[in-house]
């Protein structure tokens, strides 16, 4: 095994994910901002024990449904040694000065925090250990705990934590990475399930949600959009609106955001008209009533068929910029007994957390206080300071349970905005969303174009890869998340590869990352063309992908400074193995009209394979019967029944995706609502079995890793059951749907 | 216009136009906030409530015509301990980021209420106008048939 001599295969345990890439771009990676060191945070800072003994842990990372609120918790309780039914969970402040790098996204929360928030336990374990073993006046060696108790066993004493908080508080604490920590076989509380924290307030309707905050005082506002981004208010009828039911006050923004050929990720404040009023609904009406008339700038020349055209023209030259090459890939393609071709491409998407955007602000004495849904609170405080001129350290940003995000709350326009409007009214403002806002004014999954020619040799391997990545941008800049990870697979893996890039077309809207940015779209580009190159050498797209992946990667490429997203083809191929058994691969059924398809890819630190089984039916129209999914997180699966839900909500979150586009047409979106923007029902729901397969790895994320591969294994079981390859999404645009 | 409201057991008047959509009457009048706002238009279940034991979409019922029907929001859903189908949620760990689940909750307790041990297709009818962003439908499913087991077990209490 050559594993340890390649050094690029060292698993990250940073920020994961497509972010940190250099393609990107100066000042896009999230992965690159500043993190404080860790061991410089207090863990005091993360535990609260009462007198009665009573415990309550900081959950220091957003939760918008990914469970972190329940399983970062659980790692402090385990090495604190208390029992979970004693813990009481409470959401930290965004404050990174207290809690360190608090973030949510790139599936970053279970590495960035495994080792960090468990030995913030074990240094209040040993805080309390010293406490007792003070008292007793025995050596700290000869103490245990258990269940939230220090004990002398020696002499038989023993004393709970409540006892001994006040001396132990008042310890200083251990070096974190000094801490002694458990050994795992111990682990009483890190693998088992446990219900989320948060279950008893949702399934009772709490008002736990961004949505739902009050504050003593506030107007209610809406924000009116130019419907092209970027495109500004010209005259409005101010005074009508402002004197309709319920209305306060009418606001023209002027914003921050103009329009350019690459637009920001953040766009600060978005030029409309803003109504505010006592309560949302009356905000939202008076809406109907305005009349504005709009400079709507550049943007209003650019639709989805400018679009598709430009990429195709795109396609017939050569790539703009080569981002990786190596071997000979023109004499590989020439030498190959055979060559193909094949053109696919992937729309725009929105997000479409349930929870509509929204936040609550209240500026008031030079303090702004926020209530916040954000995946980023320390920008929060940035863009928020900015806008209102308020010195950031007089920001509060409290962190409320967010109605889903999948990257859509990195972008805080919705703080923002209601920090804006709380310092023009003088009074506490909540800014909600209508859902037409919210799908009209995303920053939207980047669509792409990729044109792909590759060649099989006389056995059928692959022997050369050439792929056209055709993207937006003004040929140097591309937008946020429309860029390629240069060592992507099958980077690597093939004896010649060139990948380009030409990122010319101009677009004026927001992009942004959605849950497994980027590969959610290429997953399924490069795991159909395997599966085609597979059916064209008469092989099986298992057996293909296996021999690929035990293909020593092409020399030289792996010390690639940037090479940070590292495969490790020894697990991708577990979980393809581990899959294969599981669905009963092997032994598969040939019939017209079913078939299964199998797919795999590593992203964000994680590996996952998955099998479908899928029907059509004579009008196209596809039955998902069953998904397997086979995962590689590392050692340990923390909240074991919460990583299952979260891995079949991912894969019915890929499925969704299948049928969803955002188009344009003389620069507006054309969906507004969720019945132009199809998701997956009940109804349509496969059944989804989920296995991991455990290694020796270190912990990775769950976040994203299993959406990639769903959406090539049931268009590979599509090509299985009709022999029809689906190589442009959305389904319709394939002539094919979801039953 | 006053309107009077019959909302979990309680008369409740407000004074807001008879074409406020009863969600926003509930939100924002009544400081009901359980009932989720997600898109206005009937098609993704987040404000579900019953009326007369009935699940109906608030967003686009207009508060004026509810007239003497008797409103249950997730609130008011447990009358006295946990409701079944509360608890059931609960056992099966369903929620993920939780905003869709007060209205999944009171459709199926509406499904529940007429078809005590309902099948995976009565399931399918019942709950495909709710949406879940996130994709809890697979614990969902299992949730009632387990809220139907729980209420079988206590003897059929109300």
């Amino acid at each position: 095994m050559n594993l340890d001599r390649r050094s690029f295969l060292k698993v990250t345990a940073t920020a994961g994910g497509a972010f940190a890439l250099g393609i990107y771009g100066r000042g896009h990676a999230f992965g690159q901002q500043p993190r404080r060191g860790f061991n410089a945070v207090d863990p005091r800072a993360f535990v609260r024990i009462a007198p009665d003994g009573a415990v309550t842990i900081l959950a220091k990372d957003p939760e918008a449904g990914q469970g972190v609120k329940t399983h970062l918790p659980m790692l402090v309780a385990e090495e604190l040694d208390v029992d979970w039914k004693d813990v009481r969970v409470e959401q930290a402040d965004g404050n990174d000065t207290l809690y360190g790098f608090q973030f949510l996204g790139g599936s970053t929360a279970t590495p960035a925090n495994w080792d960090s928030l468990r030995r913030v336990g074990a240094a209040w374990r040993q805080m309390l250990v010293s406490a007792g073993a003070g008292a007793w006046g025995v050596p700290e060696s000869e103490c245990t705990t258990r269940s939230g108790r220090v004990l002398h066993s020696a002499s038989g004493r023993s004393a709970g934590y409540g006892e001994l908080i006040a001396k132990a508080a008042s310890l200083t604490p251990p070096a974190l990475d000094a801490v002694k920590l458990k050994d795992p076989a111990s682990y009483g509380i890190i693998g088992t399930s446990r219900s989320g924290v948060d279950n008893r307030a949702i399934v009772t309707g709490e008002p736990i949600f961004g949505i739902d905050v009050e504050v003593p005082g506030m107007l209610h506002a809406v924000l009116h959009k130019c419907p092209v981004f970027g495109g500004k208010v010209k005259t409005v009828n101010t005074d009508e609106v402002s004197k309709l039911p319920g209305v306060r006050k009418v606001i023209v923004v002027e914003g921050t955001l103009t329009s350019d050929k690459v637009l920001p990720l953040n766009p600060g404040l978005e030029p409309g008209v803003a109504i505010l009023a006592d309560t949302w609904w009356q905000a939202q009406s008076a809406r109907k009533s305005l009349k504005i008339e709009w400079d709507l700038g550049p943007g209003a020349d650019q639709s989805s068929e400018t679009i598709a055209k430009q990429a195709a023209d795109a396609l017939t030259q050569p790539a703009g910029q080569i981002v990786s090459k190596y071997g000979d890939i023109d004499g590989s393609l020439k030498s190959a007994s055979k060559v193909l071709e094949a053109t696919y491409a992937y729309p725009f998407l929105p997000h479409n957390t349930l929870e509509p955007q929204g936040s609550t602000a209240s500026l008031k004495d030079g303090k702004l206080e926020i209530w916040s849904t954000t995946q980023d609170p320390s920008s929060v405080h940035r863009q928020t300071a900015k806008i209102t001129g308020v010195s950031e350290s007089d920001v509060t940003v409290h962190l409320v349970r967010a109605g889903g995000a999948f990257g859509r709350r990195f972008v805080n326009d919705d703080d923002v905005e209601a920090a804006w409007l709380s310092k023009q009214a003088g009074v506490p403002v909540r800014i909600t969303w209508s859902r037409e806002d919210d799908m009209t004014h995303d920053n939207y999954r980047c669509a792409a174009t990729i044109g792909l020619k590759a060649g099989l040799d006389s056995k059928g391997s692959v022997v050369a890869w050439q792929q056209h990545f055709v993207t937006f941008g003004d040929g140097k800049r591309t937008p946020f998340d429309a860029g390629i990870d240069p060592h992507e697979f099958p980077a690597g893996f093939i004896p010649a590869y060139q990948l380009g890039m030409t990122n010319s077309i101009p677009l004026g809207v927001r992009t942004g990352p959605l849950r497994a940015p980027g590969v959610n779209g290429r997953a399924f580009v490069l795991q159909s063309f395997l599966d085609e190159l597979a059916v064209a050498a008469g092989r099986d797209p298992l057996d293909l992908q296996l021999e690929l992946l035990s293909h020593p990667p092409a020399a030289g490429l792996g010390s690639q400074p940037n090479s940070f997203q590292s495969m490790n083809p020894e697990r991708l191929r577990g979980v393809l193995e581990l899959v294969a058994e599981k669905s009963n691969w092997r032994q598969r059924k040939k019939e017209k009209g079913r078939g299964m398809g199998i797919a795999a890819f590593y992203c964000h630190g994680s590996y996952f394979a998955e099998a479908a089984d899928v029907s059509v039916d004579t009008q196209n129209r596809i039955t998902v019967h069953q998904i397997w999914a086979a995962g590689d997180v590392g050692s340990h699966v923390i909240n074991p029944r919460a990583a299952e839900n979260l891995t079949m909500g991912g894969i019915i979150e890929g499925l969704s995706h299948m049928e969803q586009e955002i188009t344009l047409s003389q620069g507006k979106v054309e969906q507004a609502n969720f019945h132009q923007q199809p998701m997956l029902r009940m109804r349509q729901t496969p059944k989804i079995e989920v296995y991991f397969r455990k290694t020796e790895f270190s912990p990775s994320g769950l976040g994203e890793p299993m959406l990639p591969p769903v959406i090539p294994a049931v268009t590979n079981a599509v090509f299985a059951a009709t022999g029809k390859r689906i190589r442009t999404l959305p389904l319709k645009r394939s002539g094919f749907s979801f039953a | 216009m006053a309107i009077t409201l019959n909302v979990n057991k309680q008369t409740r008047t407000v004074d807001a136009p008879g074409d406020t959509p009863l969600l926003w009457v509930l939100r924002d009048l009544l400081g009901l906030k359980g009932t989720k706002y997600g898109c206005g238009i009937a098609v993704c279940g987040a404000c579900t409530v019953h009326i007369d034991g009935r699940a109906v979409r608030s967003c686009i019922t207009p508060a004026g015509s509810v007239g003497n029907g008797k409103i249950t929001t997730i609130e008011g859903l447990a009358e006295t301990e946990t409701h079944f189908v509360q608890q059931a949620w609960e056992d099966v760990d369903v929620p993920q980021c939780g905003y869709c689940q007060p209205g999944q909750i009171m459709s199926a307790a509406a499904l529940l209420a007429k078809t005590a041990k309902p099948t995976d297709a009565d399931i399918d009818s019942a709950m495909s106008g709710n949406l879940c962003r996130c994709g809890t439908y697979p614990r969902i499913r299992e949730a009632i048939h387990r809220a139907a087991d729980l209420h079988a077990t206590k003897g059929g209490a109300q």
